[in-house]
Protein backbone atom coordinates (compact mmCIF):
# COMPACT_ATOMS: atom_id res chain seq x y z
CA UNK A 1 0.00 0.00 0.00
CA UNK A 2 3.00 1.93 1.25
CA UNK A 3 5.65 1.79 -0.94
CA UNK A 4 9.05 3.84 0.61
CA UNK A 5 12.37 3.67 -1.76
CA UNK A 6 15.67 5.16 -0.78
CA UNK A 7 14.03 8.14 0.62
CA UNK A 8 16.29 11.10 0.74
CA UNK A 9 16.14 14.75 1.72
CA UNK A 10 18.28 17.39 2.63
CA UNK A 11 17.66 20.70 4.42
CA UNK A 12 20.76 22.56 3.18
CA UNK A 13 23.52 20.10 3.83
CA UNK A 14 22.31 18.56 6.77
CA UNK A 15 20.53 15.17 5.88
CA UNK A 16 16.94 14.63 7.58
CA UNK A 17 16.40 11.57 6.25
CA UNK A 18 18.74 9.40 4.51
CA UNK A 19 18.20 6.45 2.25
CA UNK A 20 14.93 5.35 4.19
CA UNK A 21 13.34 2.11 3.10
CA UNK A 22 9.92 0.54 4.02
CA UNK A 23 6.73 -1.33 2.75
CA UNK A 24 3.23 -1.37 4.79
CA UNK A 25 1.17 -3.83 3.72
CA UNK A 26 -2.38 -3.29 2.84
CA UNK A 27 -4.63 -3.23 6.52
CA UNK A 28 -1.35 -2.90 8.64
CA UNK A 29 -0.66 -0.76 11.34
CA UNK A 30 3.07 0.39 11.00
CA UNK A 31 4.73 1.92 14.35
CA UNK A 32 7.19 4.26 13.60
CA UNK A 33 9.68 5.56 16.50
CA UNK A 34 12.49 7.42 16.91
CA UNK A 35 13.56 10.24 19.11
CA UNK A 36 12.86 13.39 18.55
CA UNK A 37 14.24 15.19 15.50
CA UNK A 38 14.97 11.75 13.54
CA UNK A 39 13.25 12.37 10.49
CA UNK A 40 9.95 10.70 11.66
CA UNK A 41 7.88 13.51 11.03
CA UNK A 42 9.81 14.53 7.50
CA UNK A 43 8.94 11.28 6.16
CA UNK A 44 5.26 11.23 6.84
CA UNK A 45 5.47 15.17 5.27
CA UNK A 46 6.59 13.30 1.99
CA UNK A 47 4.45 11.19 1.93
CA UNK A 48 1.70 13.04 2.41
CA UNK A 49 2.26 15.32 -0.19
CA UNK A 50 3.28 18.40 1.51
CA UNK A 51 6.79 18.31 1.22
CA UNK A 52 9.24 16.67 -2.14
CA UNK A 53 11.89 14.17 -1.23
CA UNK A 54 15.39 15.46 -2.46
CA UNK A 55 15.65 12.02 -3.89
CA UNK A 56 14.45 8.63 -3.63
CA UNK A 57 10.81 7.13 -4.26
CA UNK A 58 7.88 7.11 -2.51
CA UNK A 59 4.23 5.83 -3.82
CA UNK A 60 0.76 5.44 -1.78
CA UNK A 61 -1.82 3.01 -3.12
CA UNK A 62 0.66 2.85 -6.59
CA UNK A 63 0.72 6.61 -6.73
CA UNK A 64 3.81 8.52 -6.62
CA UNK A 65 3.74 11.06 -4.29
CA UNK A 66 5.09 13.73 -6.20
CA UNK A 67 4.38 12.89 -9.69
CA UNK A 68 0.45 12.06 -8.54
CA UNK A 69 0.02 13.64 -5.38
CA UNK A 70 -3.91 14.68 -6.62
CA UNK A 71 -4.23 10.94 -6.58
CA UNK A 72 -2.26 10.38 -3.06
CA UNK A 73 -4.07 13.33 -1.31
CA UNK A 74 -7.46 12.27 -2.08
CA UNK A 75 -6.36 8.83 -0.24
CA UNK A 76 -4.75 9.94 2.89
CA UNK A 77 -5.80 11.25 5.93
CA UNK A 78 -3.16 13.30 7.91
CA UNK A 79 -2.91 14.05 11.20
CA UNK A 80 0.62 16.46 11.48
CA UNK A 81 2.13 16.73 14.61
CA UNK A 82 -0.04 20.01 15.52
CA UNK A 83 -3.19 19.60 14.51
CA UNK A 84 -4.35 22.11 11.76
CA UNK A 85 -7.72 23.96 13.07
CA UNK A 86 -8.72 27.09 12.92
CA UNK A 87 -9.74 29.13 16.23
CA UNK A 88 -12.18 30.05 14.80
CA UNK A 89 -14.45 28.02 13.78
CA UNK A 90 -16.48 25.97 15.60
CA UNK A 91 -16.09 21.81 15.33
CA UNK A 92 -19.21 20.99 12.76
CA UNK A 93 -18.53 23.57 10.85
CA UNK A 94 -14.52 22.94 10.62
CA UNK A 95 -15.13 19.02 9.91
CA UNK A 96 -17.49 20.29 7.06
CA UNK A 97 -14.80 22.55 5.61
CA UNK A 98 -12.43 19.41 5.59
CA UNK A 99 -14.65 17.40 4.58
CA UNK A 100 -15.55 19.47 1.27
CA UNK A 101 -11.92 19.86 0.28
CA UNK A 102 -11.31 16.15 0.89
CA UNK A 103 -14.05 15.56 -1.98
CA UNK A 104 -16.23 14.07 0.40
CA UNK A 105 -19.87 13.87 -1.56
CA UNK A 106 -22.44 16.31 -0.28
CA UNK A 107 -25.19 13.75 0.00
CA UNK A 108 -22.64 11.45 2.76
CA UNK A 109 -21.30 14.69 4.53
CA UNK A 110 -23.45 15.03 7.16
CA UNK A 111 -23.17 11.38 7.59
CA UNK A 112 -19.70 11.51 7.72
CA UNK A 113 -19.52 14.26 10.49
CA UNK A 114 -21.67 12.31 12.89
CA UNK A 115 -19.97 9.39 11.98
CA UNK A 116 -16.43 10.85 12.92
CA UNK A 117 -17.75 13.00 15.79
CA UNK A 118 -19.05 9.96 17.05
CA UNK A 119 -16.31 8.26 16.43
CA UNK A 120 -13.76 10.34 18.26
CA UNK A 121 -16.18 11.43 21.13
CA UNK A 122 -16.91 14.98 19.91
CA UNK A 123 -20.43 14.79 20.58
CA UNK A 124 -20.81 17.32 23.83
CA UNK A 125 -18.13 19.85 21.90
CA UNK A 126 -19.68 19.77 18.61
CA UNK A 127 -21.14 23.50 18.30
CA UNK A 128 -17.88 24.91 20.57
CA UNK A 129 -15.82 27.09 18.86
CA UNK A 130 -12.40 25.44 18.61
CA UNK A 131 -10.64 28.05 20.59
CA UNK A 132 -12.39 27.31 23.12
CA UNK A 133 -11.66 24.10 23.53
CA UNK A 134 -9.04 21.87 25.39
CA UNK A 135 -5.74 20.56 24.30
CA UNK A 136 -7.14 17.09 24.64
CA UNK A 137 -10.59 18.13 22.37
CA UNK A 138 -8.52 19.98 19.83
CA UNK A 139 -6.04 16.68 19.22
CA UNK A 140 -9.45 14.44 19.01
CA UNK A 141 -10.58 17.23 16.26
CA UNK A 142 -7.54 16.58 14.46
CA UNK A 143 -7.87 13.19 14.56
CA UNK A 144 -11.58 13.59 13.22
CA UNK A 145 -10.38 15.68 10.37
CA UNK A 146 -8.14 12.94 9.35
CA UNK A 147 -11.12 10.49 9.55
CA UNK A 148 -13.61 12.48 8.05
CA UNK A 149 -13.25 11.18 4.53
CA UNK A 150 -12.52 7.81 5.45
CA UNK A 151 -9.24 7.09 3.75
CA UNK A 152 -7.57 4.19 2.87
CA UNK A 153 -4.29 5.44 4.04
CA UNK A 154 -3.74 7.24 7.59
CA UNK A 155 -1.03 9.30 8.59
CA UNK A 156 -0.33 10.01 12.05
CA UNK A 157 2.00 12.41 14.02
CA UNK A 158 1.89 11.33 17.26
CA UNK A 159 -1.88 11.09 17.57
CA UNK A 160 -1.98 10.82 21.02
CA UNK A 161 0.37 13.84 22.71
CA UNK A 162 -1.47 16.24 25.11
CA UNK A 163 -4.28 13.36 26.10
CA UNK A 164 -5.10 12.28 29.41
CA UNK A 165 -4.66 8.48 30.16
CA UNK A 166 -8.23 7.84 29.85
CA UNK A 167 -8.47 9.34 26.28
CA UNK A 168 -4.86 7.58 25.02
CA UNK A 169 -6.89 4.49 25.52
CA UNK A 170 -9.58 5.31 23.65
CA UNK A 171 -7.22 6.93 20.97
CA UNK A 172 -5.32 3.21 21.08
CA UNK A 173 -8.46 1.62 20.31
CA UNK A 174 -10.01 4.04 17.85
CA UNK A 175 -6.29 3.62 15.82
CA UNK A 176 -6.78 -0.08 16.18
CA UNK A 177 -10.37 -0.80 15.21
CA UNK A 178 -9.08 0.96 12.27
CA UNK A 179 -6.29 -2.16 10.76
CA UNK A 180 -7.80 -4.56 8.46
CA UNK A 181 -9.78 -1.80 6.60
CA UNK A 182 -7.25 1.48 6.24
CA UNK A 183 -3.63 1.36 5.73
CA UNK A 184 -1.82 3.35 9.25
CA UNK A 185 1.52 4.65 9.99
CA UNK A 186 1.85 6.35 13.03
CA UNK A 187 4.73 7.85 14.75
CA UNK A 188 5.46 8.12 18.45
CA UNK A 189 8.17 8.30 20.90
CA UNK A 190 6.03 6.63 23.42
CA UNK A 191 7.53 3.30 23.03
CA UNK A 192 4.23 0.84 24.82
CA UNK A 193 2.40 2.37 22.20
CA UNK A 194 3.92 0.97 19.56
CA UNK A 195 3.80 -2.15 21.20
CA UNK A 196 0.41 -1.77 21.73
CA UNK A 197 -1.28 -0.59 18.58
CA UNK A 198 1.08 -1.63 15.96
CA UNK A 199 1.69 -4.78 13.97
CA UNK A 200 5.05 -3.70 12.64
CA UNK A 201 8.22 -1.35 13.91
CA UNK A 202 10.63 0.48 11.80
CA UNK A 203 12.56 2.54 14.31
CA UNK A 204 14.60 5.58 13.08
CA UNK A 205 17.16 7.74 14.32
CA UNK A 206 19.41 10.19 12.95
CA UNK A 207 17.51 9.75 9.66
CA UNK A 208 18.10 6.48 9.04
CA UNK A 209 16.37 3.27 9.52
CA UNK A 210 18.06 0.76 12.20
CA UNK A 211 15.16 -1.47 12.65
CA UNK A 212 11.87 -3.04 11.01
CA UNK A 213 10.04 -5.72 12.56
CA UNK A 214 7.33 -6.86 14.87
CA UNK A 215 7.52 -5.18 18.42
CA UNK A 216 8.12 -8.89 20.03
CA UNK A 217 11.05 -10.00 17.21
CA UNK A 218 12.34 -7.17 18.24
CA UNK A 219 12.57 -7.43 21.82
CA UNK A 220 14.00 -10.71 21.33
CA UNK A 221 16.62 -9.78 18.72
CA UNK A 222 18.03 -7.48 20.85
CA UNK A 223 18.30 -9.81 23.49
CA UNK A 224 21.58 -11.70 24.62
CA UNK A 225 20.59 -12.56 28.31
CA UNK A 226 17.99 -14.04 29.96
CA UNK A 227 16.79 -12.25 32.98
CA UNK A 228 15.51 -12.93 36.15
CA UNK A 229 14.20 -11.90 38.93
CA UNK A 230 14.54 -13.11 41.98
CA UNK A 231 12.81 -12.05 45.42
CA UNK A 232 14.43 -13.50 48.43
CA UNK A 233 14.10 -13.02 51.89
CA UNK A 234 17.43 -13.01 53.73
CA UNK A 235 20.93 -11.86 54.69
CA UNK A 236 21.59 -10.20 51.08
CA UNK A 237 25.31 -10.07 50.44
CA UNK A 238 25.20 -13.79 51.17
CA UNK A 239 22.14 -14.38 48.89
CA UNK A 240 23.89 -12.53 46.24
CA UNK A 241 26.97 -14.37 46.60
CA UNK A 242 24.89 -17.67 46.78
CA UNK A 243 23.12 -16.48 43.19
CA UNK A 244 26.55 -15.35 41.44
CA UNK A 245 27.82 -19.23 42.22
CA UNK A 246 25.52 -20.88 40.50
CA UNK A 247 26.13 -21.64 36.88
CA UNK A 248 25.23 -20.21 33.64
CA UNK A 249 24.74 -16.84 35.64
CA UNK A 250 26.53 -13.81 34.08
CA UNK A 251 25.65 -11.17 36.98
CA UNK A 252 23.13 -10.54 40.00
CA UNK A 253 22.42 -7.04 40.97
CA UNK A 254 19.90 -5.70 43.96
CA UNK A 255 17.29 -3.83 42.78
CA UNK A 256 16.44 -2.78 46.19
CA UNK A 257 16.42 -3.45 49.74
CA UNK A 258 13.99 -3.79 52.49
CA UNK A 259 13.90 -6.64 54.85
CA UNK A 260 13.39 -8.45 51.45
CA UNK A 261 15.30 -7.73 48.68
CA UNK A 262 14.94 -8.22 45.03
CA UNK A 263 17.90 -9.49 42.54
CA UNK A 264 17.91 -8.88 38.88
CA UNK A 265 19.88 -12.21 37.40
CA UNK A 266 21.21 -12.23 33.88
CA UNK A 267 22.37 -15.78 32.93
CA UNK A 268 23.51 -17.20 29.58
CA UNK A 269 21.36 -17.47 26.53
CA UNK A 270 19.14 -20.23 26.08
CA UNK A 271 19.61 -21.67 29.42
CA UNK A 272 16.68 -22.10 31.67
CA UNK A 273 18.60 -21.68 35.46
CA UNK A 274 15.29 -21.00 36.95
CA UNK A 275 15.08 -24.53 39.04
CA UNK A 276 19.14 -24.09 39.87
CA UNK A 277 17.87 -20.60 41.51
CA UNK A 278 15.42 -21.79 43.38
CA UNK A 279 17.28 -24.95 44.96
CA UNK A 280 20.22 -22.51 45.47
CA UNK A 281 18.21 -19.80 47.34
CA UNK A 282 16.28 -22.87 49.05
CA UNK A 283 18.97 -25.22 50.44
CA UNK A 284 20.24 -22.15 52.54
CA UNK A 285 17.24 -22.24 54.84
CA UNK A 286 16.17 -18.74 53.14
CA UNK A 287 12.86 -17.86 51.90
CA UNK A 288 12.11 -17.71 48.20
CA UNK A 289 9.45 -15.16 47.58
CA UNK A 290 9.22 -14.57 43.92
CA UNK A 291 11.09 -15.84 41.22
CA UNK A 292 10.16 -14.76 37.13
CA UNK A 293 11.51 -14.06 34.33
CA UNK A 294 11.92 -10.96 32.85
CA UNK A 295 11.45 -9.62 29.37
CA UNK A 296 13.79 -7.07 27.70
CA UNK A 297 11.55 -4.34 27.29
CA UNK A 298 10.83 -2.18 24.00
CA UNK A 299 12.88 0.70 25.62
CA UNK A 300 15.65 -1.07 26.18
CA UNK A 301 15.89 -2.19 22.48
CA UNK A 302 14.89 1.13 21.41
CA UNK A 303 17.84 2.55 23.38
CA UNK A 304 20.31 -0.01 22.58
CA UNK A 305 19.70 0.73 19.16
CA UNK A 306 19.64 4.53 19.15
CA UNK A 307 23.09 5.04 21.26
CA UNK A 308 26.00 4.36 20.06
CA UNK A 309 28.46 3.22 22.66
CA UNK B 1 -15.45 25.15 -8.63
CA UNK B 2 -16.63 22.65 -5.58
CA UNK B 3 -13.09 23.39 -3.90
CA UNK B 4 -12.84 26.96 -4.55
CA UNK B 5 -16.27 27.29 -3.51
CA UNK B 6 -15.55 25.19 -0.06
CA UNK B 7 -12.16 27.58 0.73
CA UNK B 8 -14.25 30.84 -0.31
CA UNK B 9 -16.79 30.15 2.21
CA UNK B 10 -14.08 29.41 5.03
CA UNK B 11 -12.89 32.42 4.43
CA UNK B 12 -15.58 34.09 4.96
CA UNK B 13 -16.88 32.17 7.80
CA UNK B 14 -13.51 32.95 9.73
CA UNK B 15 -13.60 36.55 9.06
CA UNK B 16 -16.86 37.47 9.79
CA UNK B 17 -16.50 34.97 12.87
CA UNK B 18 -14.00 36.54 14.15
CA UNK B 19 -13.21 40.44 14.80
CA UNK B 20 -11.68 40.98 11.81
CA UNK B 21 -14.13 42.27 9.19
CA UNK B 22 -15.52 44.29 11.91
CA UNK B 23 -12.79 46.12 13.05
CA UNK B 24 -11.17 46.57 9.55
CA UNK B 25 -14.85 47.83 8.38
CA UNK B 26 -15.34 49.72 11.59
CA UNK B 27 -11.79 51.57 11.41
CA UNK B 28 -12.27 52.01 7.39
CA UNK B 29 -15.65 54.10 7.82
CA UNK B 30 -14.58 55.98 10.96
CA UNK B 31 -11.81 57.45 9.38
CA UNK B 32 -13.62 58.06 6.01
CA UNK B 33 -16.60 59.81 8.16
CA UNK B 34 -13.89 61.61 9.35
CA UNK B 35 -12.66 62.35 5.76
CA UNK B 36 -15.80 63.19 4.63
CA UNK B 37 -17.21 65.50 7.14
CA UNK B 38 -13.72 67.78 6.81
CA UNK B 39 -14.72 67.84 3.17
CA UNK B 40 -18.30 68.37 3.86
CA UNK B 41 -17.48 71.45 6.31
CA UNK B 42 -15.13 73.08 3.39
CA UNK B 43 -17.55 72.97 0.81
CA UNK B 44 -20.00 74.37 3.22
CA UNK B 45 -17.53 77.25 3.67
CA UNK B 46 -17.10 77.61 0.10
CA UNK B 47 -20.81 77.99 -0.49
CA UNK B 48 -21.46 79.96 2.38
CA UNK B 49 -18.16 82.54 0.29
CA UNK B 50 -20.01 82.28 -3.09
CA UNK B 51 -23.28 83.86 -1.37
CA UNK B 52 -21.65 86.62 0.48
CA UNK B 53 -19.77 87.29 -2.73
CA UNK B 54 -23.32 86.98 -4.43
CA UNK B 55 -24.52 89.26 -2.50
CA UNK B 56 -22.15 91.90 -2.50
CA UNK B 57 -22.06 91.63 -5.95
CA UNK B 58 -26.01 91.74 -6.51
CA UNK B 59 -25.94 88.59 -9.14
CA UNK B 60 -27.09 85.65 -8.82
CA UNK B 61 -24.64 82.91 -6.56
CA UNK B 62 -22.64 80.53 -8.69
CA UNK B 63 -23.53 77.31 -8.37
CA UNK B 64 -20.77 75.21 -6.98
CA UNK B 65 -20.60 71.71 -8.67
CA UNK B 66 -20.78 68.87 -5.48
CA UNK B 67 -19.15 66.63 -7.75
CA UNK B 68 -16.30 68.44 -8.34
CA UNK B 69 -15.59 69.88 -5.35
CA UNK B 70 -17.17 67.12 -2.38
CA UNK B 71 -16.85 63.54 -4.72
CA UNK B 72 -13.90 63.36 -6.30
CA UNK B 73 -11.67 64.37 -3.29
CA UNK B 74 -13.63 61.91 -1.20
CA UNK B 75 -13.44 59.35 -3.88
CA UNK B 76 -9.72 59.65 -3.65
CA UNK B 77 -9.19 59.65 0.17
CA UNK B 78 -11.16 56.54 0.18
CA UNK B 79 -8.49 55.16 -1.92
CA UNK B 80 -5.88 56.17 -0.04
CA UNK B 81 -7.50 54.75 3.24
CA UNK B 82 -7.38 51.26 1.45
CA UNK B 83 -3.46 51.86 0.47
CA UNK B 84 -2.69 52.21 4.54
CA UNK B 85 -5.37 49.48 5.69
CA UNK B 86 -5.91 47.21 3.04
CA UNK B 87 -2.81 45.50 3.87
CA UNK B 88 -3.63 44.93 7.31
CA UNK B 89 -6.23 42.80 6.11
CA UNK B 90 -4.36 41.02 3.41
CA UNK B 91 -1.38 39.98 5.61
CA UNK B 92 -2.81 37.55 7.66
CA UNK B 93 -4.02 35.70 4.49
CA UNK B 94 -0.90 32.79 3.94
CA UNK B 95 0.89 34.24 6.71
CA UNK B 96 -1.67 32.59 9.41
CA UNK B 97 -2.44 29.71 7.82
CA UNK B 98 1.31 28.85 7.98
CA UNK B 99 1.75 29.64 11.45
CA UNK B 100 -1.24 27.91 12.32
CA UNK B 101 -0.07 24.87 10.43
CA UNK B 102 -3.29 24.62 8.45
CA UNK B 103 -1.59 25.50 5.32
CA UNK B 104 -0.52 21.58 5.87
CA UNK B 105 -3.99 20.46 5.98
CA UNK B 106 -4.45 22.45 2.54
CA UNK B 107 -1.06 21.49 1.29
CA UNK B 108 -2.75 18.02 1.68
CA UNK B 109 -5.82 18.13 0.44
CA UNK B 110 -6.85 17.44 -3.04
CA UNK B 111 -6.86 20.78 -3.81
CA UNK B 112 -5.09 23.28 -6.06
CA UNK B 113 -3.01 26.27 -5.30
CA UNK B 114 -5.31 28.19 -8.12
CA UNK B 115 -8.44 27.58 -5.89
CA UNK B 116 -6.62 28.28 -2.98
CA UNK B 117 -4.94 31.87 -4.00
CA UNK B 118 -8.24 32.68 -6.18
CA UNK B 119 -10.69 32.16 -3.10
CA UNK B 120 -8.57 33.89 -0.52
CA UNK B 121 -8.43 37.03 -3.08
CA UNK B 122 -12.04 36.80 -3.54
CA UNK B 123 -12.67 36.67 -0.18
CA UNK B 124 -10.60 39.68 0.47
CA UNK B 125 -12.39 41.51 -2.42
CA UNK B 126 -15.86 40.44 -1.07
CA UNK B 127 -15.23 42.19 2.11
CA UNK B 128 -13.52 45.53 0.63
CA UNK B 129 -16.68 45.71 -1.88
CA UNK B 130 -19.22 45.47 1.58
CA UNK B 131 -17.04 47.99 3.04
CA UNK B 132 -17.34 50.04 -0.23
CA UNK B 133 -21.24 49.61 -0.27
CA UNK B 134 -21.23 50.58 4.01
CA UNK B 135 -19.25 54.12 2.43
CA UNK B 136 -22.24 54.73 0.30
CA UNK B 137 -24.27 55.54 3.52
CA UNK B 138 -22.08 58.92 3.47
CA UNK B 139 -22.52 59.25 -0.39
CA UNK B 140 -25.98 58.80 -0.04
CA UNK B 141 -26.25 62.03 2.09
CA UNK B 142 -25.16 64.50 -0.62
CA UNK B 143 -28.48 63.34 -2.12
CA UNK B 144 -30.58 65.37 0.37
CA UNK B 145 -28.39 68.57 -0.05
CA UNK B 146 -27.57 68.58 -3.47
CA UNK B 147 -27.93 66.92 -7.12
CA UNK B 148 -24.92 64.70 -7.16
CA UNK B 149 -24.56 62.69 -10.10
CA UNK B 150 -24.96 58.74 -10.25
CA UNK B 151 -22.78 58.20 -13.11
CA UNK B 152 -20.26 59.91 -11.50
CA UNK B 153 -20.69 57.93 -8.50
CA UNK B 154 -21.27 54.37 -9.88
CA UNK B 155 -18.13 55.01 -12.26
CA UNK B 156 -16.11 56.45 -8.46
CA UNK B 157 -17.33 53.13 -7.08
CA UNK B 158 -16.04 51.07 -10.15
CA UNK B 159 -13.03 52.55 -10.05
CA UNK B 160 -12.22 51.95 -6.14
CA UNK B 161 -13.02 48.75 -6.39
CA UNK B 162 -10.62 47.77 -8.78
CA UNK B 163 -7.97 50.43 -7.09
CA UNK B 164 -8.81 47.80 -3.97
CA UNK B 165 -8.44 44.55 -5.54
CA UNK B 166 -4.98 45.89 -6.82
CA UNK B 167 -3.92 46.45 -3.43
CA UNK B 168 -5.35 43.40 -2.10
CA UNK B 169 -3.37 41.53 -4.68
CA UNK B 170 -0.07 42.97 -3.84
CA UNK B 171 -0.91 42.32 0.03
CA UNK B 172 -1.99 38.69 -0.56
CA UNK B 173 1.17 38.39 -2.57
CA UNK B 174 3.69 39.55 0.62
CA UNK B 175 1.92 37.21 2.42
CA UNK B 176 2.68 34.10 0.95
CA UNK B 177 6.55 34.51 1.20
CA UNK B 178 6.54 35.16 5.52
CA UNK B 179 4.45 33.06 8.46
CA UNK B 180 4.91 36.41 10.02
CA UNK B 181 1.78 39.06 9.50
CA UNK B 182 3.49 41.94 10.69
CA UNK B 183 6.13 41.57 8.02
CA UNK B 184 3.53 40.73 5.15
CA UNK B 185 1.60 44.10 6.30
CA UNK B 186 4.71 46.46 6.55
CA UNK B 187 6.18 45.18 3.04
CA UNK B 188 2.84 45.26 1.86
CA UNK B 189 2.46 48.69 2.76
CA UNK B 190 5.65 49.46 1.94
CA UNK B 191 4.98 48.10 -1.90
CA UNK B 192 1.66 50.74 -2.45
CA UNK B 193 3.61 53.22 -0.73
CA UNK B 194 6.68 52.85 -3.13
CA UNK B 195 4.01 52.53 -5.90
CA UNK B 196 2.22 55.58 -4.94
CA UNK B 197 5.57 58.18 -4.70
CA UNK B 198 6.36 56.73 -8.59
CA UNK B 199 3.81 58.62 -9.41
CA UNK B 200 4.68 61.37 -7.76
CA UNK B 201 8.66 61.20 -8.61
CA UNK B 202 7.18 60.86 -12.72
CA UNK B 203 7.33 64.85 -12.40
CA UNK B 204 10.82 64.50 -11.84
CA UNK B 205 12.33 61.56 -13.80
CA UNK B 206 12.62 62.86 -17.19
CA UNK B 207 10.23 61.94 -20.40
CA UNK B 208 10.55 57.63 -20.57
CA UNK B 209 11.02 56.82 -17.42
CA UNK B 210 8.35 59.41 -16.12
CA UNK B 211 5.90 58.44 -18.58
CA UNK B 212 6.15 54.78 -17.27
CA UNK B 213 6.37 55.66 -13.46
CA UNK B 214 3.00 57.59 -14.47
CA UNK B 215 1.73 54.44 -15.82
CA UNK B 216 2.23 52.34 -12.69
CA UNK B 217 0.68 54.20 -9.93
CA UNK B 218 -2.56 52.62 -9.30
CA UNK B 219 -4.16 55.64 -7.82
CA UNK B 220 -3.06 57.66 -10.59
CA UNK B 221 -5.05 55.25 -12.99
CA UNK B 222 -8.34 55.81 -11.15
CA UNK B 223 -8.35 59.51 -11.61
CA UNK B 224 -10.23 59.35 -14.23
CA UNK B 225 -12.88 56.68 -12.86
CA UNK B 226 -13.33 59.79 -9.86
CA UNK B 227 -14.33 62.19 -12.62
CA UNK B 228 -17.02 59.90 -13.74
CA UNK B 229 -15.00 58.51 -16.73
CA UNK B 230 -15.07 54.64 -17.36
CA UNK B 231 -11.90 53.89 -20.27
CA UNK B 232 -10.91 50.51 -21.25
CA UNK B 233 -7.25 51.70 -20.63
CA UNK B 234 -7.72 51.83 -16.82
CA UNK B 235 -9.40 48.74 -16.51
CA UNK B 236 -7.16 46.75 -18.63
CA UNK B 237 -4.44 48.06 -16.24
CA UNK B 238 -6.07 47.24 -12.84
CA UNK B 239 -7.03 44.15 -14.54
CA UNK B 240 -3.95 43.02 -15.42
CA UNK B 241 -2.10 43.98 -12.15
CA UNK B 242 -4.78 42.11 -9.87
CA UNK B 243 -4.03 39.16 -12.60
CA UNK B 244 -0.11 39.70 -11.72
CA UNK B 245 -0.51 39.38 -7.62
CA UNK B 246 -2.40 36.83 -8.13
CA UNK B 247 -0.14 35.18 -10.13
CA UNK B 248 2.63 35.46 -8.07
CA UNK B 249 0.71 34.45 -4.86
CA UNK B 250 -0.03 31.26 -6.72
CA UNK B 251 3.51 30.90 -8.14
CA UNK B 252 4.82 31.86 -4.29
CA UNK B 253 2.89 29.06 -3.08
CA UNK B 254 3.46 26.67 -5.86
CA UNK B 255 7.33 26.55 -5.53
CA UNK B 256 7.36 25.78 -2.00
CA UNK B 257 5.34 22.94 -2.84
CA UNK B 258 9.01 21.80 -4.99
CA UNK B 259 11.43 23.62 -2.51
CA UNK B 260 9.97 22.16 0.71
CA UNK B 261 10.44 25.36 2.38
CA UNK B 262 7.14 26.60 4.27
Amino acid sequence: MIRVENLTRYYGNFPAIENVTFDVEKGEILGFLGPNGAGKSTTMRILTCYMPATSGKATVAGFDVFEESMEVRKRIGYLPEHPPLYPDLDVETYLDFVAKIKGVPPRDRKKAIDEVIDRVGLQDVRKRTIRKLSKGFRQRVGLAQALVHDPEVLILDEPTVGLDPKQIIEVRELIKSLAGKHTVILSTHILPEVSMTCQRVVIIDKGRVVAEDTPENLSSKVKNTERILVEVEGPKDEIQQKLNSVPGVKSVSIEHANGTARFVVDSELDKDIRKDLAQAVVSQGWGLLELRPLDVSLEEVFLRLTTKE
Amino acid sequence: MKAYLALLEKELKIVFSSPIAYVFIGLFLTIAGFFFYNIMAWFDRISMQSMAYAQMYRMPPQPINVNMMALRPFFHNLTIIALFLLPGFTMRLFAEEKRQGTLELLETSPITNWQLTLAKFTAAWILWGITLALTGILVGMLFFFGNPEVGQILSGYLGMFLVGGAFIAIGMWFSTMTENQIVAFISALGANLVLLSLGWLSNFAGETLGKLFANIDPIAHFDDFAKGVIDTKHIVFYASFIFMGIFLSFMSVESARWRGSR
